[in-house]
C-alpha cells in the first residue's frame, strides 16, 4: 500500500449463521489475521467477536456511518439474512435496536457501503439456515440459492460497479477471506474477477478435485465403500469434489487437512443449494448403477466408457487399498534398478 | 428505577440483549434475550438420521465438534455400536482441541479486553493491561492467534478441518492415524504446551494443576510478582476489582461428564447443589417455554417441541428454560472441574460460589489439566488398530447423546421413526446458563448472577455487567439454535 493512504473501514455484521467463518478466519496463518488486515490497509471499524465496543458504542458507530462522519468502505455479512416470520424479520431483531430488525439494518448499511461482501455460503446464497422448510425465510444478500434475488436483489451494484462479492464455503477458508478483502480494499477488483455467482474466480476456478490426494483411486474408479476407506468417494459416498468450486486440496485447511484427507466426502459447501442435495449427504445417488452427478464438463458417454475401461484395468494394489483404512499393498517401484536385475518386484 | 437495554452485546458468540432494571446504582432485576432464531430442530425433522452429522455442527462455529460429538453419541446409542479405543481417543483429542482453543479465545479475545476500557484508565494496572489485552491490537492477540492456529492443526490431522468436520461418526472417526501423523501430533502438543507454560501460566502445567488451596494460589501469584504471566495478570486484576464478589448465581452445578473412554469419563459427571453431590438424574430435565416466544408447556426433551410464536405475551427470548428437577443449573468449565473434584476449584466455590473469578479460573485450570491428558491420549494411539466400527442402518427408536462442550453440558435427544428423524431436541450449555424465567417466575442463572451488580454513574453498558456476562463465556448461536 502507498504510504499515507487512508485505511479502508470494514464493518462486519452477523445474522443467520453460526459464526464459523469468523472462527475459521482466526485460524489465518502465515501471516495471521491482524497482520493480513494491516497489510491489506484495512481498519476494522467493528467486528462482533473482536472489537472492544459494545452496546451504545456500537450504535454510535452505526450512527456515524449514517451521518457520513465515518466512511463505510466494506460491509461484510456473515450468516444468512433472516426475513421471517412473514417478512417481518422478527426471528432476528437487532440487540438493543429498539424494534429494528437485522435485515433492515443490513439493507440500510449496505446502501451506505462502497462494497458489500458476503462471507460464507449462508450470506451469499442462504446456506444451511435455509435447509428443510426454511421456516425462518432465510436468504442470501443477492441470491436465494442459485437464483438471483435475496435481500438486496439480484441487480445490486456497488459504488465500485461490482455485485455483492460472494466468498463461498461452509466455513470459508481463512485465506479466501483475507485475499478477497485485500483485493476489494485495493480497489482493483473488476467484474471479470468474479464468476457467474459473484464468487471470486481465484476461489471458484479450481475444483475441489484438483490436487485430491485420492486422485489415483479416481483415475481407476477404485472406490471406497465406507467412510474411513482410502478409495475414491465419488461412486458411493456422495463426494462432489469433481463438481464443486474450491482449492481445498491445493491449499490445506488447519495445517494439513481437507475434507478428503479427513476421510469424508466433499459436500460441495461452496455451491448454492448444497444444504439440500436431494439425497443423503454421504451416499451417491445412482441411476442404473451410474452416479447421477458426473464430473463437471464431462460428457456422460465418455464417463461411462472411461469408467468401465479404468475399472477393468484397476491394479490389485488400488483395488485392495480402496476398501481399506490403511495402505495394505505397497507400490512397487521399477525405477533405478541395477543392471542385471530382471524384476522390480519385492517380497513374495 | 431506571431501565437499561444493552446491545448489541459483543465478544460473545452470537446475538445477545440484556434488559436491566437499576435501583440505587445496582442491578435490581435482569432479563436476558437471545434474539436470533434459526430453527435447527425443525430443520432436522424428516431428515435421514445420518444427515444430522452434516447439519448439527453448523449450529455453531465455535462449538462445532461438540455438536458433532453429541449427534454421533445419540446415533451410536441408537445402534448400540461400540467404538474402538483409537476412535474414542481421536474424537476426544479433536473435542479437547476445540475446547481448549475456545477457552483461549474466550480469555484473550472476549474477556480480558474489558479491562482495557477507559473506565479503568486511572488504575495502577491499566497501562500493562492495555498494552497486553487491548482488543485486536494488544500484544497478547499477536501471540495467541498464531499459537491457537497452530494448535488447531490437530484438527487438520485428525478431522480434516475445523470447524464443521464429518470425521466424528457413530462408532469412531474416519481418519486412521499413521505413525508419522502421531509424531506430528506429539510435536504440535509439545510446542503448544511450551506456549502455555511460558505465556499463559508462567509455570509448568503440572504445577498449575497441582494447585489445591487458596494459599497455593496466592503463593503461585507471588512467585510471579515481578513478571506476571497472563493468568497471574488476571488474578492481580481480579483482586484489585474484587471479582470474587461479582456475579454469583445459585451455586447449583452440573456436568454430563467429559471425555468418555472405554473405562468411563475422564472428568466425572454429577450435580453439586450447595456442596451436596449427586448423580445427574436425566429424567428430571425439562424445558419450560413460559417466557420464550414458543408455544407449548414444560416437557422432557424426548417429548419437547419447537413452535416459535412471536405473539407469546410473556415471551422475551427465543431461548427455552431448561431446569433440572425444576431448578436452575449452572454449567461450564468451573462446574466440570468442581464436580471432578479439583481441590482449588472446590475451595474457590466454597469461598465465593460461582463468580467472575472462579469461572475464569475454572477454564484456565481445565486447560492446564487437559493438555497433559491430550499428550497421553496421543501416546496411546495405535497406528495399526482400527479407528472406526461401521454402523449399519440406523434403527427406529429414541436415544440421547450427552457431551461436555467448552461451555458445559450439551445434550441431543433424538427420535427416529420409519428411518427418518421424527424429533430432535437440543439443550446447549448457554441454554442452561442464559435461560429466561420459568413458569414459577424463577430467573435463569445469568439473570440471578446480574442482580446486585454495581452500576457506575452515567453508565449505559455497565462494565461490571459485562464482566459477569462474559465470565459465563456464552455461546448464543448454540443457545437457541
Amino acid at each position: 500500500m502507498a504510504k499515507g493512504q487512508r485505511q479502508k473501514n470494514l464493518l462486519w455484521l452477523q445474522s443467520g449463521g453460526c459464526g464459523g467463518c469468523t472462527l475459521s478466519l482466526l485460524c489465518a496463518e502465515a501471516p495471521d489475521l491482524t497482520t493480513s488486515l494491516a497489510a491489506a490497509n484495512i481498519n476494522l471499524l467493528w467486528h462482533p467477536s473482536l472489537s472492544l465496543e459494545t452496546g451504545q458504542q456500537v450504535m454510535e458507530i452505526f450512527e456515524d456511518i449514517r451521518q457520513g462522519r465515518t466512511k463505510l468502505d466494506i460491509l461484510c455479512l456473515e450468516g444468512s439474512v433472516i426475513q421471517g416470520p412473514d417478512g417481518t424479520g422478527k426471528f432476528h431483531m437487532v440487540a438493543g435496536g429498539n424494534g429494528l430488525s437485522m435485515k433492515d439494518l443490513i439493507a440500510e448499511l449496505a446502501g451506505l457501503a462502497e462494497q458489500v461482501v458476503a462471507v460464507g455460503t449462508c450470506a451469499a446464497f442462504g446456506g444451511v439456515t435455509t435447509a428443510g422448510d426454511n421456516m425462518v425465510e432465510a436468504c442470501g444478500l443477492s441470491y436465494e440459492g442459485n437464483t438471483k434475488g435475496g435481500l438486496l436483489g439480484g441487480n445490486y451494484k456497488s459504488a465500485l460497479s461490482l455485485p455483492v462479492v460472494n466468498i463461498p464455503g461452509c466455513p470459508t477458508h481463512p485465506d479466501w477471506i483475507t485475499e478477497t478483502l485485500g483485493h476489494v480494499a485495493s480497489q482493483t477488483m473488476k467484474p471479470a474477477d468474479l464468476d457467474h455467482l459473484g464468487r471470486p474466480r481465484a476461489i471458484s476456478s479450481p475444483l475441489v478435485h484438483h490436487g485430491c490426494s485420492r486422485n489415483e483411486f479416481y483415475e481407476y474408479k477404485a472406490s471406497a465403500e465406507k467412510l474411513c476407506d482410502l478409495g475414491c468417494m465419488m461412486e458411493n459416498l456422495g463426494c462432489k469434489g469433481t463438481q464443486a468450486a474450491g482449492d481445498c486440496n491445493q491449499r490445506p485447511w488447519n495445517g494439513s487437512g481437507s475434507c478428503i484427507t479427513g476421510g469424508y466426502p466433499c459436500i460441495a459447501c461452496t455451491e448454492p443449494g448444497f444444504e439440500e442435495p436431494g439425497h443423503m449427504f454421504t451416499t451417491t445417488p445412482k441411476l442404473a448403477g451410474i452416479p447421477i452427478g458426473l464430473p463437471t464438463d464431462m460428457p456422460k458417454a465418455w464417463f461411462v466408457a472411461l469408467a468401465s475401461l479404468s475399472k477393468a484395468a484397476t491394479p490389485k494394489r488400488l483395488r485392495e487399498n480402496a476398501v481399506s483404512d490403511r495402505v495394505k499393498v505397497q507400490p512397487t517401484s521399477r525405477l533405478f534398478k541395477k543392471p542385471g536385475t530382471t524384476s522390480g518386484k519385492t517380497g513374495s | 428505577m431506571t431501565r437499561l437495554i444493552t446491545g448489541p452485546f459483543n465478544r460473545v458468540e452470537g446475538e445477545l440483549e440484556v434488559k436491566l432494571d437499576v435501583t440505587d446504582n445496582m442491578v435490581a432485576s435482569a432479563s436476558v434475550n437471545s434474539p436470533l432464531f434459526r430453527g435447527f430442530e425443525r430443520m432436522l425433522h424428516g431428515k435421514d438420521p445420518m444427515d444430522a452429522l452434516v447439519l448439527v455442527p453448523r449450529i455453531c462455529g465455535i462449538c462445532s465438534v461438540s455438536q458433532s460429538m453429541a449427534a454421533a453419541a445419540a446415533l451410536a446409542n441408537l445402534t448400540g455400536i461400540e467404538t474402538p479405543r483409537n476412535g474414542n481417543l481421536a474424537a476426544n483429542l479433536v473435542l479437547a482441541c476445540e475446547n481448549i482453543a475456545d477457552h483461549l479465545t474466550h480469555f484473550y479475545l472476549f474477556f480480558m479486553p474489558d479491562f482495557t476500557r477507559e473506565v479503568y484508565a486511572q488504575e495502577p494496572w491499566f497501562a500493562e493491561a492495555h498494552s497486553r489485552f487491548a482488543a485486536v491490537h494488544g500484544r497478547a492477540t499477536q501471540e495467541v492467534l498464531p499459537a491457537r492456529a497452530e494448535f488447531l492443526h490437530i484438527t487438520g490431522l485428525l478431522a480434516g478441518k475445523w470447524p464443521h468436520t464429518l470425521a466424528v461418526q457413530p462408532g469412531g472417526t474416519t481418519k486412521a492415524v499413521a505413525i508419522n501423523e502421531k509424531l506430528r501430533l506429539t510435536a504440535i502438543l509439545h510446542k503448544f504446551r511450551r506456549f502455555l507454560e511460558a505465556t499463559v501460566f508462567g509455570a509448568d502445567l503440572d504445577e498449575v494443576s497441582a494447585l489445591e488451596t487458596l494459599a497455593d494460589l496466592q503463593s503461585y501469584r507471588k512467585m510471579q510478582a515481578s513478571r506476571p504471566s497472563d493468568f497471574v495478570g488476571f488474578l492481580n486484576i481480579a483482586e484489585a476489582l474484587n471479582l470474587e464478589h461479582l456475579g454469583r448465581s445459585a451455586d447449583r452445578f452440573m456436568s454430563f461428564g467429559a471425555y468418555e473412554l472405554t473405562d468411563g469419563h475422564v472428568f466425572k459427571s454429577g450435580v453439586v447443589d450447595d456442596t451436596q453431590s449427586s448423580n445427574v438424574n436425566l429424567d428430571l430435565i425439562t424445558e419450560d417455554v413460559s417466557h420464550a416466544w414458543m408455544q407449548g408447556g414444560a416437557q422432557h426433551p424426548f417429548e419437547g417441541t419447537t413452535q416459535p410464536d412471536t405473539e407469546m405475551k410473556e415471551g422475551y427470548s427465543w431461548c427455552k428454560a431448561p431446569r433440572l428437577g425444576g431448578k436452575t443449573i449452572e454449567v461450564g468449565a468451573l462446574a466440570r472441574q468442581l464436580i471432578d473434584g479439583q481441590p482449588l476449584m472446590k475451595e474457590l466455590v466454597q469461598a465465593g460460589g460461582g463468580n467472575v473469578l472462579s469461572r475464569v479460573a475454572g477454564r484456565l485450570m481445565e486447560v492446564a489439566r487437559l493438555v497433559p491428558l491430550m499428550q497421553e491420549w496421543v501416546s496411546e494411539l495405535e497406528p495399526e488398530a482400527p479407528f472406526r466400527n461401521h454402523p449399519g442402518q440406523i434403527p427406529d427408536g429414541q436415544a440421547m447423546g450427552l457431551v461436555e462442550a467448552a461451555r458445559g453440558a450439551l445434550g441431543h435427544w433424538l427420535r427416529v421413526e420409519n428411518g427418518k428423524i421424527a424429533n430432535y431436541q437440543i439443550i446447549a450449555p448457554t441454554t442452561w446458563n442464559f435461560s429466561p424465567r420459568d413458569a414459577q417466575g424463577v430467573p435463569g442463572p445469568l439473570e440471578q448472577a446480574l442482580v446486585g451488580a454495581p452500576v457506575r454513574k452515567g453508565e449505559t453498558d455497565p462494565v461490571a455487567v459485562q464482566h459477569i456476562i462474559r465470565s459465563f463465556d456464552p455461546c448464543m448461536f448454540c443457545t437457541v439454535h
